[in-house]
């Protein structure tokens, strides 16, 4: 990298995140003067308007790229019309010990007197809750699963390929167009239509608007610029900003400021989760590449140079801080946008190209927290690309992680998609899969699978409270085979499920009502052309997500249940659970039977396995395909970001001998240190889940770097992964990096800062992790092997 | 039918050292040879007692080895029978290399070449590579370090190379006993002379040994020393490569 970005790059690592108050005080300024004279689409349109109007734009010093979403890098605004936050969450976000946000007192101010006041009772979130039931309630407490949209908006969403060859203007033709084709006298929704078309046309306005605002302080600071060579520059800027995004790219440079200014208006018009992103950047670029290399206009050297300018602007992004009891956890500043890298194109040939390679190099050399990225690896996929992809993630950033392309492709195909636009669909936030530009793929929670079996040994009572929170299916006394408590366990799952999917669709109607996006509409085909809400259906394809939690953990619980109680019958149930509610006080010897003594998932054990296979069937069963409330269905994902540590603190010992409050397993990874028989058989494991019925799974392995070291690692590193895929496994990702490393990061956390590890679907800094994740990365297994004799 | 049964002290999956790509690893017990540097001393003896081996049936070394098969197809790898020494057990492992022969299962042979020269030919003709160790050409030195005469053990390696096995030539690099740079030639020359050398593979040695040999209570004969240099390896390897045979470094 040259000079330049290693400013830019350290310029963004070093600004502290900061809240800024801006927007929430547009926002309510604009809310109080404007309620009640529009309809709801409207009003979230001119809202929008009036922040890209007013909002503080920022051109900082040797930018190339340019556009913050709030008035500097890593200042962050707040949603307080989705989540108003308290001054208590401000005091412990400005407190806490990991990822603090700093608070100005300026903003705390703004807070006390103008925020909460206004918001007090309007929030999203306080309306959402109390709207759902005392049952979702008391599940929720519980830990049994967690809720998405009361933190953020509906989300996760990628863009595709739509801006680079049309504008904001094009778009605006085919608003109009749908508006005039409106028949008023047959159509009911014809007014609705209108309005969230007029919305979706202010929208596309106030992008160009912020654009030509960039525009003008570009020239602003060019008048006073004495360097001719950066005046030159911020000349170029001020042509740029007032091309893109109103028509189509022309260059290099505006293909990326062009998506530049859609991910900003994405982000500043809700809080979507996820963040927003490019998708298939090598190939959206890749024209653009090609012609200016041709023309003489770009050169490698130029094009690095505007993407790495690019990454520090993702960078500059922290995640908006959570409210409510979240705030106090240790959370984490990535927002999640992700690029995606080769794949196959919508004709089903090889994606990956030369711009391909350039982002790789890009990585390696930014290895900045965001954005994250990940390889899409087909069956057409060269050995080249994924030996080039595979050198990137041996250094040991967690990134990129690997996809299985043809297993995107065919999830996406069974929920009824083209396969043209499966192909071009991808991956984004940790695993999840989606229609790229086409569709609104929601997730809505993470459910604790684990607990549910706790609550399966106790008819229903969690043992932890001591309320009943299931339905009765019956005490020990009632549990005498394997395949009753297996039962008792799939009620429970069942009645949950229940739960959260009622909860779902309530979330879902009350977003589709009073939180449009209208330009995230504009972005997500067919939403103009139903003149419909991206949080309506107004998407092309509509799927809800639920993600489960723990599959390792529920698995050996299950297994050893089946073995010591049921197979063997040296442990009565009766025993077994008093050991389990007293976190196996004085019972040591039961508890390393537990651990040593019985069969776990990922050991390629098939009587495992099978449990695991039986488990996830019924999840199946129990989830996909139900009706969503935007005309799709609800689909099953297996990832849990950093939800099994919260899920662990809730639930009891596990009958694995998993000790009460320990993290539970992560994604489909098995509990940490049961994999005893190496690589292959985890990975042969974990493929015996049907992951094509799933809409993402996320398998974890840490690899210390002396097994990855020279061709034949790099030769090893990718047959697992071509393995892996052959069999369907939809994602894996491996963490280069050994335990000594880690505890030595713990001791000495200044000296390790840029330490970067897979957490799970993302990577994270090791030091900014609580000690309690810390420890359980340390503890997953290190896959050695040992010299041949 | 009164099928062989034979002792292993492992089945190692995700073996990346023993041959081409990921392989499984079937490490039969007992060996003939006493090297003084021996990585795997709880493979000397050729008895089964507690947690040192285990005796086994042809089918189950089949079924363990049929598990990683996708990742054999991908990576070009297979099982490989190791030890201690495979060819003391003749009839196990004529049965399993058969066996694997039957399944479709590429195998490695990985032999210290110290059995009669029958035993060696068959189990190679069933084999799709021989890991052929050569420990050191001057005799003195054999008998020193691993307790015979290497005589044999050469005749085999001839005759081997006559049958048209594909050979990897293996040789532990131990400091000061078979380092020395006109061993390195006396090899290079012998290797070059003998059809169906497809590699020869340096093998650094290591004090893993040591630390399980004081686990096992027992003695160390050798070391620890040092590991040998990447600079002094690449330096041993050069003789090979103007012989214009591939070298690899480690296994």
């Amino acid at each position: 990298m040259n000079k330049r970005t290693a400013r830019l790059r350290r310029e963004s690592l070093d600004a502290e995140p900061t809240l800024s108050e801006e927007r929430a005080l547009l926002v309510t300024d604009f809310c109080e003067e404007h309620e009640g004279k529009h309809s709801t689409p409207m009003m979230r349109a001119l809202c929008f308007k009036d922040l890209c109007e007013r909002k503080t734009v920022w051109i900082g010093e040797g930018e190339l790229i340019v556009g913050e979403r709030g008035p500097r890098p890593k200042a962050v605004p707040t949603y307080p019309e989705l989540t108003c936050h308290s001054l208590e969450d401000l005091r412990i976000l400005s407190t806490r010990e990991k990822t603090r946000y700093l608070v100005p007192p300026s903003c705390t101010e703004a807070y006390e007197k103008r925020v909460i006041p206004y918001w007090r009772g309007r929030s999203m979130r306080e309306r959402l809750f109390g709207q759902l039931p005392a049952e979702w309630h008391e599940a929720y407490d519980a830990g049994i699963f967690t809720e998405f949209m009361e933190q953020r908006a509906p989300g996760h969403t990628v863009l595709d390929g739509k801006i680079y060859t049309r504008g904001l203007r094009d778009f605006q033709e085919d608003i109009a167009r749908s508006l005039s084709a409106l028949d008023f006298a047959a159509d009911p929704e014809a007014y609705d239509k209108r309005e969230q078309l007029r919305a979706m046309d202010v929208a596309c306005e106030a992008v160009v608007r912020y654009a030509e605002r960039h525009a003008e302080a570009a020239e602003a600071l060019a008048n006073r610029e004495s360097d001719p060579c950066r005046k030159a520059e911020l000349l170029k800027i001020a042509e740029v900003c007032r091309w893109v995004p109103a028509h189509a790219p022309r260059d290099f440079h505006e293909a990326l400021q062009a998506y530049w200014f859609c991910h900003l208006a994405v982000i500043t018009e809700l809080n979507g989760w996820d963040a927003f992103s490019p998708g298939h950047l090598d190939q959206h670029l890749l024209p653009f590449y090609r012609r200016g290399l041709e023309a003489g206009t770009l050169t490698e050297a130029a094009a690095r140079e505007l993407l790495e300018a690019f990454f520090v602007k993702f960078n500059n992004h922290p995640a908006p801080p959570k409210v409510g009891v979240t705030a106090a956890e240790s959370g984490t500043y990535t927002d999640f946008a992700n690029i995606n890298l080769g794949g196959l194109l919508a004709d089903g040939s090889d994606g990956a190209n030369e711009v391909s390679h350039l982002l790789l190099e890009v990585i390696d050399e930014m290895h900045l927290l965001q954005p994250s990225s990940n390889v899409q690896i087909s069956r057409k996929t060269s050995d080249a690309f994924l030996h080039h992809a595979l050198q990137v993630i041996r250094k040991g950033y967690g990134f990129p992680s690997v996809f299985n392309a043809d297993a995107v492709v065919e999830e996406q195909l069974r929920q009824g998609k083209s396969l043209e636009d499966a192909r071009a669909g991808g991956c984004s936030g940790c695993v999840e899969v989606g229609a790229f530009g086409k569709e609104a793929y929601i997730l809505t929670g993470y459910f604790n699978l684990p607990k549910v079996l706790e609550l399966a040994l106790h008819d229903g009572l969690d043992p932890r409270t001591g309320k009943q929170l299931g339905p009765h299916t019956g005490g020990a006394a009632t549990l005498r085979t394997f395949d009753a408590l297996f039962a008792a366990f799939a009620t429970q799952l069942s009645h949950f499920m229940d739960v959260k999917i009622r909860g779902n669709l309530l979330v879902e109607r009350m977003y589709a009502l009073s939180m449009p996006a209208p330009f995230l509409s504009v972005l997500t085909d067919d939403c103009i052309r139903k003149g419909r809400d991206y949080n309506a259906g107004g998407a092309r394809y509509n799927n809800t997500f639920i993600q489960f939690v723990g599959i390792g953990t529920l698995t050996d619980s299950l297994s050893a249940l089946k073995q010591l109680v049921y197979d063997e019958g040296s442990v009565p149930l009766p025993d077994m659970l008093k050991a389990l509610d007293s976190d196996f006080s004085g019972q040591d010897a039961l508890r390393k039977e537990l651990v040593d003594g019985t069969l776990k998932y990922g050991n390629d054990e098939d009587r495992a396995d099978d449990l695991m296979v039986r488990a996830f069937d019924e999840l199946i069963a129990l989830v996909d395909g139900r009706p969503n409330g935007k005309g799709g269905c609800h689909r099953v994902e297996m990832l849990p970001t950093t939800c099994h540590v919260y899920f662990g603190s809730v639930t009891l010992a596990t009958p694995d001998g998993r000790r009460a409050g320990a993290p539970l397993s992560e994604g489909i990874s098995p509990v940490q240190g049961a994999d005893r028989k190496g690589p292959t058989a985890v990975l042969l494991s974990a493929a015996k889940m049907d992951h094509i019925k799933t809409g993402g799974t996320l398998l974890n392995m840490k690899f210390s770097p002396s097994i990855l070291e020279g061709e034949k690692g790099i030769a090893h590193l990718a047959a697992l992964v071509r393995t892996y895929f052959k069999l369907d496994g939809h994602h894996v990702q491996f963490n280069v990096v050994n335990a000594d490393t880690l505890r030595e990061a713990q001791r000495h956390p200044e000296q390790h800062r840029d330490l970067i590890v897979r957490v799970a679907g993302y990577s994270d800094y090791f030091c900014d992790l609580s000690r309690a994740l810390q420890d359980e990365i340390i503890a997953r297994t290190e896959h050695g092997t040992t010299p041949g004799c | 039918m009164n099928a062989p049964r034979g002792r292993i002290f492992n089945l190692q999956r995700f073996s990346l050292h023993d041959g081409p790509g990921i392989r499984t690893t079937v490490f039969f017990k007992g060996c003939p040879l006493d090297c003084a540097w021996c990585h795997n001393p709880e493979s000397r003896s050729p008895e089964v007692s507690g947690a040192a081996g285990r005796e086994v049936s042809v089918d189950e070394v089949l079924s363990a080895a049929e598990r990683d098969r996708p990742f054999y197809e991908t990576s070009g790898g297979g099982v490989t029978f190791s030890g201690g020494e495979p060819l003391a057990q003749p009839e196990f492992l004529l049965a399993c290399l058969l066996a694997c022969r039957a399944e479709g299962l590429p195998t490695a042979l990985d032999t210290c070449g110290f059995a009669p020269e029958g035993v060696l030919l068959a189990a190679a003709a069933l084999s799709d590579v021989v890991l052929y160790d050569l420990k050191a050409l001057d005799d003195r030195v054999h008998v020193q370090a691993t307790g015979v005469s290497n005589v044999s053990i050469l005749e085999n390696l001839e005759a081997l190379a006559r049958s048209g096995a594909s050979i990897w030539l293996r040789m532990p690099i131990v400091p000061t006993v078979n380092d020395g740079a006109l061993d390195m030639v006396r090899a290079a020359a012998l290797a070059r002379d003998l059809p169906g050398v497809e590699r020869v593979c340096l093998l650094p040695y290591h004090a893993l040994g040591v630390d399980k040999a004081l686990r096992l209570g027992q003695k160390p004969r050798f070391g620890p020393v040092a590991s040998p240099s990447q600079e002094t390896l690449d330096a041993l390897a050069a003789p090979f490569r103007e012989a214009g045979l591939a070298v690899q470094i480690g296994g």
